[in-house]
């Protein structure tokens, strides 16, 4: 499956991901807490400097991920022009457009396998309490390998219809695809009793 | 133990799925898609505490960067932008949904899993949803409210075709129903 993790090789790919995600954190924190539109401003060209930074492949990707803002945006704008407080408006775009920036960015320089490590650090604390976390490192991983093999069958089960009626698939395929997932499900389990549970040994 | 990691996990894959069904985007941006119907299953089907757990299994992948969500959205700037209400209310819808459909045995399922739906993945899930709008937007709960009405007439038809779905699923695989098991 793939990942929104920039292709891009940027330096912060070699930062620890727990850094990053603390130092997010914070700076979001800081945002919300802050109302001088200086502040946002400079905030705002920060981050739009860090996405120019590794170059034009990076910087597209950046910022198509921030398109799907507009619409709020546009809202606020609206409101905030009709209401005569434009100021506030801007500070609020501003903040928005910038904390969703900074955690995208942290997204696209953080591999797939570095943010499961932070997980599994995170969980720490269950296991020293005697909670089992491989459950959720096995759920985890079924669902990356479920999701395409679901959406394969949802293909067939799409393509069996068209083959049997003139009208266009409807809501009514979802029982028959929920079946065969309910299905699949009994046989994984199944698999995963056969070879040795959930349990391991060490535990 | 196994099956239930199994099925939160499955269902948390259906969410999935359900997010790439071809979607409708209405005014203010939050797309309509098949994905809170997945939401309401989790409860109907899973009951309140796994289907509650198989959402943050599905929020936990988004969050650490999977496309999972309709339009091949995540990452981490979905739980600061002007939605991620919606987000964080979708385990506690599930539950909400779950815990109805466990506790009120006296009417037909078709019914019961209808109206847990409305009640968890509408009233509840909306609540979550204009808080999180009013808060990031800086608006009144009732401008936020404003925002989002256009989604509650698909969002109730959703509802109408998991509480169908359900009463389907319980006839067809009846063991399979976890929120009815005990």
């Amino acid at each position: 499956m793939i990942s929104l993790t920039s292709p891009v090789r940027t330096r912060a790919h070699d930062w620890p991901a727990g850094a990053k995600l603390a130092g997010l954190c914070l700076a979001t924190l800081g945002l919300f807490f802050s109302a001088d539109p200086l502040v946002h401003l400079a905030a705002l060209v920060a981050v739009l400097a860090l996405y120019a930074a590794p170059g034009a492949q990076f910087l597209r990707t950046g910022l198509r991920s921030l398109w799907m803002l507009w619409p709020f945006v546009l809202v606020v704008a609206v409101f905030h022009l009709i209401d005569g407080s434009a100021g506030q408006g801007a500070v609020i775009v501003m903040r928005l457009v910038t904390a969703v920036a900074l955690a995208n960015l942290v997204t696209m320089t953080t591999r797939l396998s570095d943010m499961i490590a932070v997980v599994r650090w995170l969980t720490t604390p269950l296991r020293r309490l005697g909670l089992k976390t491989r459950a959720l490192e096995i759920a985890m991983a079924l669902v990356i390998r479920m999701t395409p093999v679901l959406l394969d069958k949802g293909a067939a089960l799409t393509e069996s219809w068209r083959a049997r009626s003139p009208r266009r698939p409807n809501w009514r395929i979802v029982l028959p695809f929920t079946l065969l997932a309910l299905d699949d499900a009994d046989h994984i389990s199944d698999a995963l009793r056969a070879r040795g549970g959930l349990v391991s040994p060490e535990d | 133990m196994e099956r239930n990691v199994v099925m939160i996990a499955l269902f948390a894959a259906l969410i999935a799925v359900l997010g790439l069904i071809p979607k409708i985007t209405l005014a203010f941006g939050v797309p309509i898609t098949a994905q809170s119907m997945g939401v309401m299953l989790c409860g109907t089907v899973l009951g309140a505490r796994r289907g509650a757990l198989a959402c943050l299994l599905f929020l936990l992948l988004v969050a650490i960067g999977l496309p999972l969500l309709s339009g091949g959205r995540g990452g981490l700037g979905l739980f600061v932008s002007p939605s991620a209400g919606f987000l964080i209310g979708w385990p506690v819808a599930a539950f909400v949904t779950g815990w109805i459909v466990e506790h009120w045995r006296g009417a037909p399922l078709t019914l019961v899993a209808g109206l847990a739906s409305v009640l968890g993945g509408i009233v509840v899930l909306y609540g979550f949803g204009i808080a999180g709008m009013a808060l990031v937007l800086e608006k009144s709960l009732l401008e936020a409210a404003a925002l989002v009405t256009a989604f509650v007439p698909g969002d109730i038809l959703k509802a109408a075709i998991a509480g169908m779905l359900t009463a389907a699923l319980a006839k067809a695989r009846p063991g399979s129903l976890l929120s009815r098991a005990a």
